[in-house]
């Protein structure tokens, strides 16, 4: 099933002399259950695409369809819902609430949605415990590690019965082995059945994804082909 | 790889034989790097003509044959641990051919070619990090190798993202007259012209 669907979204801002076209008609399609990565240089509209999939931003043309619903027909408040319930989001700067522990920003997307405290609570240790953060719950932001700040931000974006995860360079500052640990929860997230975009400009992240889409000047210009299996690597050659 | 001072490593934790060095140099570079068992025997021929191990029984051949490292032959592997290898000068590198090529080739876009590149770099990066979440969590000797893979395979990919801009900026902005001082300086680096 679809999840996510982009048909021929451009986005202009600015006008006049002033314009600047920060998507020229881009198509993409991202399957529940996989992960597809957007990568290109600085400018190239990766964070553009990422805040009109996830209808932070609208599009001055094209339609974004999410879970089968296109947002051009939906009403403000029925996008709101949607965003709250079935898109989750990872930013580079982790952006949770230093006024709230670990277990409260999980579970605020839920809380703000209407669940009760006490099921948002347990659904919110219950994301924490998915991501080995049980022992930290009631630690506040400024008490993590910036790894573990992540994982937090992770159970919030996957918190309840969310769909679609949005990322925008995910592993932000983060050193190696905590990027790979990121992308390995969010990658695993998606074989639960999520469908994830992850723009960033770092092969090492994209290569977690399913697919690899490039996009350049606000167009994509290419994309990978189907995983080969990786035992084409390992073929018997030889050492020199 | 030296596959010479692999063997010198192994047999430094004990006396050992052909076969059983070929499955120990295999496992620990996550089979990754296949060795065949004839380049086994021939390594440890020439290590022990140069003294650098012995054979325990001189009079068994083959599988039942036994080496063990000398003194002169764990010198040899301390010395080789310590000795950079030669990153100095800048390899002949292909894609950095190919790159200079379509620069100068008429009728060829260069970011095109560089594209091409850049998704296959991708595409084999992809296959390693399967490897790595499938297998490398269990065995060292794999994430090592899989994480310095991925490290090169970035590097390669960076330099190509590198490239594009500098091109990209070189196509609007009007060439630079090139100082005196360059030329001594790209001998100095090892830049021949």
């Amino acid at each position: 099933m679809k999840m996510l669907e982009l048909h021929g979204v451009t986005k202009v801002y600015g006008d006049g002399a002033a314009e600047v076209h920060a998507l020229r008609g881009v198509d993409l399609s991202v399957k529940a259950g996989a992960m597809v990565a957007v990568m290109g240089p600085s400018g190239s509209g990766k964070s553009t695409l990422l805040t009109i999939a996830g209808s932070l931003e609208e599009p001055t043309s094209g339609d974004v369809v999410v879970g089968g619903n296109p947002l051009s027909r939906m009403s403000r408040s029925a996008k709101a819902r949607l965003r709250r319930r079935t898109v989750g989001y990872v930013f580079q700067d982790f952006n949770l609430l230093p006024g709230l522990t670990a277990a409260e920003n999980v579970a605020l997307p839920l809380e703000l949605d209407g669940t009760s405290a006490k099921a948002a609570r347990a659904a919110g240790l219950r994301a924490l415990e998915g991501l080995g953060l049980s022992e930290r719950a009631s630690q506040f932001p400024d008490q993590l590690s910036g790894g573990e700040r992540q994982r937090v931000a992770i159970a919030r974006a996957v918190v309840g019965d969310r769909r679609l995860l949005l990322a925008d360079e995910p592993s932000g500052a983060l050193d190696s082995v905590n990027a790979e640990e990121v992308m390995r929860l969010l990658h695993e997230a998606c074989k639960r059945g999520v469908a994830a975009v992850v723009v960033t400009h770092d092969a090492q992240l994209a290569s977690w994804a399913d697919r690899v889409v490039f996009l350049r000047d606000g167009l994509i210009v290419d994309q990978t082909a189907p995983p080969a299996g990786p035992e084409s690597l390992l073929m018997p050659g030889q050492a020199q | 790889m030296s596959v010479r001072h692999a063997l010198l490593a192994l047999l430094s934790e004990g006396p050992k034989y052909g076969l059983q060095l070929r499955e120990e140099f295999e496992a620990r570079t996550g089979e990754v790097w296949p060795l065949n068992v004839g380049q086994v025997y021939t390594t440890l021929q020439r290590l022990e003509r140069d003294g650098l191990v012995e054979s325990g029984d001189t009079e068994a051949t083959g599988p039942q044959k036994g080496f063990q490292i000398t003194e002169a032959g764990e010198q040899e592997l301390a010395g080789w641990l310590r000795t950079p290898p030669d990153l100095a000068s800048p390899p002949r590198d292909e894609l950095v051919m190919k790159v200079l090529v379509a620069v100068r080739l008429p009728g060829t876009d260069v970011h095109e070619v560089i594209q091409v590149h850049r998704r296959y770099l991708v595409e084999l990066m992809q296959q390693w990090t399967r490897i790595k979440e499938e297998e490398a969590e269990f065995d060292l000797g794999l994430a090592l190798v899989v994480d310095a893979e991925l490290f090169r395979l970035d590097a390669v990919i960076r330099w190509l993202d590198a490239a594009d801009g500098r091109l990209k900026r070189a196509a609007t902005e009007p060439p630079r007259q090139v100082p005196a001082a360059l030329p001594r300086l790209r001998r100095r680096v090892g830049v021949h012209r």
